[in-house]
């Protein structure tokens, strides 16, 4: 084991930044991070233990307790479950003995929960060792179950067809499904890998800047900085040396655009990082990608060997003298809060994902503390096209607030599930349209995931754009059949508990107090009081450092403004307080030890 | 450039040198910021938000942010008051404050600044979680109980190679601060003194003394926590 990891540390050089590639090859390779590993890291890093321990128990898919031989982690994501987890969980449980949590005594399989894996559009799905398994039934399971038992290796296992389009290449061999139904400008295959590159050896970077300042696009990750701005203050910031981040963590629930991009325009993504490379003056790209998706880690490997073959990645590229560019991927290991640009810069140096206070911005003092700039998956592919056609081009779709296009993941109670790529201006009425949902038949549609906001039909007719419905992209529609409160806000609610990096002081506890009334309400203990506090408390989450905490009291917000009657008739209206305490399940740890029965 | 930026809080008028954290340019105008997890001398992680402050309109931690010419900063308001006292109460719901029986009582800034914000039942309810006490060290007990896991040992304490000596462990509401094993054995009484003293609350015991200053001499039992920096501003006026 010594040598082993020994081995480990010196393929990343020794370097205390390599943290998180050390660790996830340790948790490859042994199923878990065990405590001697964890001593051996520190002391080949010249690091405390503890130092190692804060990066390993931040990031859910790194265990300090054997995993088993197979490990399933089975989302959890309000879709899954509106698409049938309940009884794929079941059986899992049934099949294998075992909770969740756990792993069989023969330490052959474990069972954990995991937050939304972007598979959305194909619940519920499971992660087992790295590989995919998508659309699972009851039955399917008992088939994994067995197959297991059986030592079937994972490729073995995988029985239905393999996805469409790359899917099912050599290198992928998944059965994921990309379901693009529309696509648009950016998603045309109207490009030769390489052309953009060639464009801009004739170009000054000031002139690629200009174009893209042109185009008026902004980031898609959520955000929505003006691209061009970002690249320009990170080409005036001084330092020696400047990296470019494509963003891939896409974490948040209901997203999955991204996941298509990968799989489907590689080659368009890693051209786009090649001209943020030339624009910005960095020679260092880096693919932060988010652990749900190793399963794409040789196929994309794959791509970047053959851009290097081409010199479109390397030195000098394409003849251009002092044109240096290439990029490596960074996994991260299962954290929702390691999108926010600076938490994904803290990760990629090896440490917890825990955002920076700002300022200094990334683009003044990022990786390394180097000037960097983070973009969406999705921005630096629309790049690629604008530069290509120009930045009038680009500002000829959409609105004049949001130019051009936006890829959309659409789940939940539609027809067809899946990618869309739209021009913004859409209202949420043409996307039902679009979809195959009947407008009658949607009771409620999140915008934007769980940070986002869930509307009813009185707002169907906005429009999703800067101007009014911003969007990275994520829309779930919930049909009637579903309960807003219990179905959604509760386990969006749980999602921000799990995924908050724990910081503020903020972020850390209110989430949970929020959580705790809401279930009391659920529970017909709730007083119209309790509602005003939600609103009251929500309000104290606006001092978090991060997104994830500004938004994380968005779910009840939402709801409670757009469905409000929900609340309102869950709770007591002859009561002005109830303290929501249960006696008798207080008690009830105690007088089953005691063998009493209480009596009250 | 010049040096120094004029800025207002309150609508009072202030003068700093360009760069300095707000806090600090704050302080030296005679107007006091609450803080919990910032520490002179130590590099600024806003963590507890205690020092929140409206910047222009827009809410930033003071202990992070730097002065610039011109900005406009809401302190004392009733928005702003409130927000602190909520946050206070989140920390006293979120651990286990049993303040009568506790060493640090008296000079405690959770314990001071809830006196200053006149604290009386937080306002959400105790969560009354299960922590533990560690006593393992030979020169400090960490009583999990009390801390509010601002940081400041992390980051002020390290060995002479930079190792941490306390670090967080896990995520979210389930974070902790521990002590490394290895390390936490080599402190030395300087060391052990300094966690103690640089911990705001009573987290960080050293060992085999106790109550070692007598009530009425303790740091906030003749001046509230904040009324030296404000009796600058009184003398000033
Ligand atoms: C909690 C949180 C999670 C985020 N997750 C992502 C993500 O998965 N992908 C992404 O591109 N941006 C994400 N962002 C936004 C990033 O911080 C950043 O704004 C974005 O990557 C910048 O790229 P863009 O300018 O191309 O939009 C997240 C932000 C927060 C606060
Ligand atoms: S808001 Fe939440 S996730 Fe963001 S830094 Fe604060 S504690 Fe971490
Ligand atoms: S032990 Fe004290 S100094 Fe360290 S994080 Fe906890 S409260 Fe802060
Ligand atoms: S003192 Fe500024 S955030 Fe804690």
């Amino acid at each position: 084991m010594k040598t082993g990891v020994q081995k480990i540390v010196e393929k990343y050089g020794k370097d205390k930044t390599r943290l998180m590639d050390i660790l996830i090859d340790v948790q490859t390779e042994y199923g878990y991070i065990p405590h001697e590993i964890t001593v051996q890291i520190a002391e080949d890093l010249g690091m405390s233990e503890v130092d190692v321990d804060q990066t390993i128990s931040f990031y859910h898919f790194f265990s300090q307790k054997p995993t088993g031989k197979y490990h399933i982690f089975l989302n959890n994501s309000a879709v899954a479950n509106m698409m049938g987890r309940a009884e794929v969980a079941h059986t899992f449980m049934k099949e294998l003995g075992i909770r969740f949590g756990e792993v069989t005594s023969d330490g052959l399989v474990g069972l954990f929960d995991t937050s939304c894996i972007g598979m959305n559009d194909q619940e519920p799905a499971a992660i087992i060792n790295n590989q995919i398994f998508t659309r699972l039934t009851p039955f399917r399971v008992k088939e994994i179950v067995r197959d297991i038992r059986e030592g079937k290796s994972i490729h073995d296992m995988v029985v239905a067809d393999y996805g469409d389009g790359q899917n099912s290449s050599d290198l992928i061999k998944s059965v994921v499904a990309n379901n693009i139904r529309k696509i648009g400008p950016i998603l045309e295959r109207n490009f030769k890998p390489g052309q953009v590159i060639e464009k801009i050896t004739k170009m000054t970077p000031e002139q690629v800047i200009d174009e893209v300042k042109k185009s008026n696009m902004r980031g898609r990750g959520g955000a929505g900085f003006p691209t061009g701005m970002k690249w320009e203050f990170c080409r005036n910031a001084a330092g020696p040396k400047k990296y470019i981040f494509c963003n891939a963590d896409e974490g948040e629930p209901g997203t999955f655009k991204d996941r298509v991009i990968l799989t489907e325009r590689a080659r368009l993504l890693f051209e786009g990082m090649v001209i943020a490379g030339y624009a910005v003056g960095a020679d260092e790209g880096i693919l932060y990608l988010r652990h749900e998706y190793k399963y794409l880690q040789a196929y994309l490997e794959s791509i970047l060997k053959v851009a290097r073959e081409a010199n479109y990645l390397g030195k000098n590229i394409l003849g251009k003298k002092g044109f240096n560019f290439d990029i490596r991927i960074q996994f991260g290991a299962g954290a929702y809060v390691c999108g926010e640009e600076s938490a994904l810069i803290e990760s990629a140096e090896g440490k917890r994902g825990e955002p920076r206070d700002r300022p200094p911005f990334p683009v003044e003092k990022g990786y390394l503390d180097m000037p960097t700039v983070v973009n969406n998956v999705e921005t630096l592919c629309a790049v690629v096209k604008v530069v290509l056609n120009g930045g009038d081009w680009y500002k000829s779709f959409g609105t004049t607030e949001s130019t051009g296009t936006k890829l959309l993941s659409v789940s939940g109670d539609c027809k067809f599930p899946g990618v869309y790529e739209v021009v913004w201006g859409f209202s949420v009425n043409d996307i039902l349209d679009m979809v195959g949902a009947h407008a009658e038949d949607v009771q409620a549609v999140q915008v934007g995931g769980p940070s986002g906001a869930i509307i009813g039909p009185n707002e169907f007719n906005r429009i999703l754009g800067y101007e009014d419905l911003a969007t990275g992209g994520s829309l779930i529609i919930i049909g009637h059949n579903r309960d807003i409160l219990s179905d959604i806000v509760l386990n969006f609610m749980e999602f921000f508990i799990d995924e908050s990096c724990g910081s503020c002081s903020t972020c850390r506890i209110l989430p949970t107090l929020l959580r705790n009334k809401l279930l009391k309400i659920l529970d017909a203990r709730g007083v119209k009081q309790d509602i005003d506090d939600i609103v009251a408390w929500g309000k104290i989450l606006k001092a978090s450092r991060c997104g994830l905490g500004q938004t994380a009291a968005n779910p009840m917000l939402s709801s409670l403004k757009n469905f409000r009657h929900l609340y309102e008739k869950k709770i007591q209206k002859n009561k002005e307080y109830d303290s929501g305490f249960d006696l008798g399940q207080a008690v009830k740890e105690s007088c089953e030890a005691t063998g009493r029965v209480p009596n009250f | 450039m010049s040096q120094f930026v004029k800025f207002t809080i309150d609508t009072i008028e202030c003068m700093a040198t360009r760069g300095q954290y707000l806090v600090d340019a704050a302080r030296e105008n005679g107007i006091f910021i609450p803080t919990l997890c910032n520490y002179p001398g130590v590099k600024p992680k806003g963590s507890c938000r205690i020092c929140t402050v409206k910047v222009n309109g827009k809410l930033m931690t003071a202990c992070t942010t730097p002065v610039a010419e011109g900005m406009n900063v809401e302190n004392e308001s009733a928005e702003i008051n409130d927000l602190r006292k909520s946050i206070i109460e989140l920390l006293f719901v979120e651990g286990n404050h049993f303040c009568p029986a506790c060493e640090k009582s008296g000079s405690c800034e959770l314990q001071a600044l809830a006196y200053r914000f006149k604290m009386l039942v937080p306002r959400f309810p105790f969560q009354f979680p299960y922590r533990s006490v560690d006593a393992s060290h030979p020169k400090i007990i960490k009583d999990h109980n009390r801390c509010i896991l601002c940081k400041r040992c992390i980051r002020a304490i390290t060995d002479d190679s930079g190792r941490s000596i306390f670090a967080y462990r896990k995520r979210g509401i389930g974070v902790e601060v521990v002590v490394d094993p290895k390390l936490g054995k080599q402190l030395t009484d300087e060391l052990a003194q300094k966690a103690m003293d640089i911990c705001p609350v009573g987290s960080i015991l050293v060992k085999e003394k106790g109550f070692n200053v007598p009530i009425g001499a303790r740091r906030y039992d003749k001046s509230p926590i904040g009324s030296d920096i404000e009796s600058m501003q009184i003398s000033k006026i």
